[in-house]
């Protein structure tokens, strides 16, 4: 049994006359301690997706799927007050900005202990020792002294660090990240790529991981998902997506990334943008901006096709995908 | 104002730059040396790309090019002129020379004004032409960076980012300058728009012969676009080289170090992970000797309190490391 189950995941906002699909139809499945990515650039879905399984989105966007399960309860059937006790101890997110995501009143030690306390409780004596072993864990130099600091007193590295504790203070079974290393500087970003690899294999947590860099999903994921537009376009075993794409899209990101034109003239790039709420175009939603478009591509919007793990939303693959 | 490909268009000579930080009441107020004797050349129609972590003095670096704070102490010679001793008029001649595109197009443009409003001001201020004429030069250069001319009436939250940053590039370049200073263009960019500002910055520098500074932490970008490379850390220099060397033979740990760091997608490119333990230390209170010495995997005892002098490696290639020879 999968640890997360997602089928048909739709979340809309505005109007329930013409709503925008901010994500439609999105399907995901993620085993215990498998480490998952989701690539797609700005406007394509996926933190809306991880938003949305948070129980983080609020009226008037609606979330609805037609299963939604962790650990086999069923997310959508159990009472809010259930659910809200299951999101942050069994599930737990960590979000891009560190800076604006940790409360600036507040010390690091408060922040954690709250955290336990809601959960799990016990003496504040406790919580504070506990408090301490985190941040020990997720590598922070100096901890007992970082306890009683505030936000503005840590650098952006250090921030992220304390969101991570913050995240496996009750040892998750899932663990969200979204865009954990955007804001960091590249030798600030290796470090935290490898304190998620060993805490998820230390603790034998599933990761899923949203990035818009497929060099971080190259280095750390075993599956990944291609969002575009709200929608699923390809999901592929690593490294078997950067070797041999199916989608047009996909292929498109990877010939645009600058490692891959090394020595070109001018980079491969695809015109356009990821169309909006209010220009989506009807048919593929890659028409416009696909190189392989055909008529039929502009007429009718493609299925997502092929047998688990290797799908690709596309009448024309690159490859041809099995039935 | 077209200046020949590899004319030297601006020279900085030990060029420093220290603020005084405020320690507290009564304390005697101390010195962050956010740059500290860098030397470099611009040409131009080339590109010179500068690398490092945050606070490694990158963006004081811009500051002092683009003559929005005066240098503590060196020299910074733009199209054969000393700023430093130049008067009031000469400054303000050579500032129109050196445009700036920034990071954060979301922010870097009025939200209040029209695109057309803000592509025009610079001529504004800086030339006589008639209103008539500047709206005909802010079309045409609209066409030249992708963006059609009728979207001159329209306000920058109509547009996307990528749509944005080609703004910002074209406000950059309606002065016609020598040198444009891009502090990371691209880096708040997705990976397809990335691709068609790169092309841009790349095509109009082909047409103009304007020289770039390039600052960025991305290295893949900058091994696309660079022709020379200056990796920073703490405010000083601690390699320089054109990109080919740089790249195929870092000579400095801390370059080796961040090559390592940078995700790539084909394995044989990221064989040896070695990932850099600690972050940038304070200015305040930098270490002895090499700065770097507290993270380096290679420091010994002479690191720790001899401070390694940029020091020509192999032709063209300068490191500032006391064991770069034994380690190449």
């Amino acid at each position: 049994m999968p640890l997360l189950e997602v089928d048909q995941l739709r979340v809309e906002f505005g109007s329930t006359v013409s709503p925008f699909k901010a994500v439609d139809g999105v399907s995901l499945r993620i085993d215990a301690g498998e480490v998952v990515g989701i690539v797609g650039e700005s406007g394509s879905g996926k933190s809306v997706t991880a938003l949305a399984l948070m129980g983080l989105i609020d009226e008037p966007g609606r979330v609805s799927a037609q299963a939604l399960r962790f650990d086999g309860h069923d997310l959508l059937a159990m009472p809010l007050k259930q659910r809200r006790q299951m999101l942050g101890r069994d599930i737990a997110m960590i979000f891009q900005d560190p800076m604006s995501s940790l409360n600036p009143c507040f010390t690091v030690a408060y922040q954690l202990m709250e955290t336990l306390r809601i959960h799990e409780g016990g003496s504040k004596k406790a919580l504070r020792a506990r408090a301490l072993q985190l941040l020990r864990d997720v590598e922070i130099p100096d901890a007992e002294r970082r306890l009683d600091a505030y936000p503005h007193q840590l650098s952006g590295g250090m921030s992220q660090r304390v969101m991570v504790a913050m995240a496996i203070a009750c040892n998750p079974r899932l663990l969200i990240a979204d865009e954990p290393t955007t804001a960091l500087d590249v030798t600030i970003q290796a470090q935290m790529l490898a304190l998620l690899l060993r805490l998820q294999r230390e603790r034998g947590m599933a990761l899923m991981l949203i990035t818009h860099d497929l060099g971080v999903v190259a280095e750390v994921a075993q599956r990944v998902q291609v969002m575009y537009a709200g929608e699923v376009v390809e999901t592929a075993a690593v490294p078997r997506i950067f070797e041999a794409p199916r989608h047009p899209y996909t292929e498109a990101l990877l010939s645009a990334l600058p490692e891959h034109n090394i020595g070109q003239r001018r980079l491969n790039s695809m015109p356009g943008v990821v169309p909006g709420a209010y220009d989506r175009p009807g048919g593929c939603l890659l028409s416009p901006r696909c190189p392989r478009v055909q008529d039929k591509c502009r007429a009718e919007r493609p299925a997502l096709y092929g047998p688990d793990g290797a799908q690709a939303r596309c009448f024309f693959p690159l490859i041809e995908v099995a039935a | 104002m077209t200046a020949e490909r590899n004319e030297v268009v601006l020279v900085a000579n030990d060029l420093a730059k220290h603020y005084p930080v405020s320690q507290g009441f009564l304390k005697p107020k101390a010195l962050a040396r956010a740059l500290d004797g860098v030397s470099f050349e611009v040409h131009a129609g080339r590109t010179l790309a500068v690398v490092g972590e945050s606070g490694c003095g990158k963006s004081t670096l811009a500051r002092q090019i683009t003559m929005i704070e005066t240098p503590t102490s060196g020299h910074l010679v733009l199209g054969g002129v000393d700023v430093a001793s130049a008067d009031a008029a000469t400054r303000k001649r050579l500032r129109r020379e050196v445009q700036m595109v920034f990071q954060n197009p979301f922010a870097s443009l009025n939200p209040r004004k029209r695109i057309g409003h803000a592509l025009e001001e610079p001529l504004a201020i800086n030339t006589a032409l008639s209103a008539a004429e500047r709206t005909e030069k802010a079309r045409a250069m609209m066409a030249r960076v992708g963006l059609r001319p009728e979207f001159h009436q329209r306000y920058p939250h109509m547009f996307s980012g990528g749509q944005r940053q080609r703004v910002a590039i074209a406000r950059a370049l309606m002065l016609q300058p020598r040198i444009v200073v891009a502090d990371e263009p691209v880096s708040a960019l997705d990976v397809s728009i990335q691709a068609q500002v790169l092309n841009l910055l790349m095509d109009l520098q082909e047409e103009t012969q304007v020289a770039y500074v390039f600052i960025s932490h991305n290295l893949a970008v900058v091994e696309l676009i660079a022709d020379e490379v200056l990796v920073m850390y703490l405010g000083k220099v601690v390699e320089k080289a054109p990109k080919r060397q740089l790249f195929a033979a870092p000579r400095h740990p801390y370059t080796r170090a961040l090559l390592a760091s940078t995700p790539r997608i084909d394995a044989a490119s990221r064989a040896q992970k070695a990932v850099l333990a600690g972050e940038l230390p304070s200015p305040l209170n930098p270490p002895s000797g090499c700065a770097f010495h507290k993270r380096c995997p290679h420091a010994i005892e002479r690191c720790k309190v001899e401070v390694p002098l940029l020091a020509e490696v192999a032709p063209g290639q300068w490191a500032a490391c006391h064991r770069s020879a034994e380690l190449a």
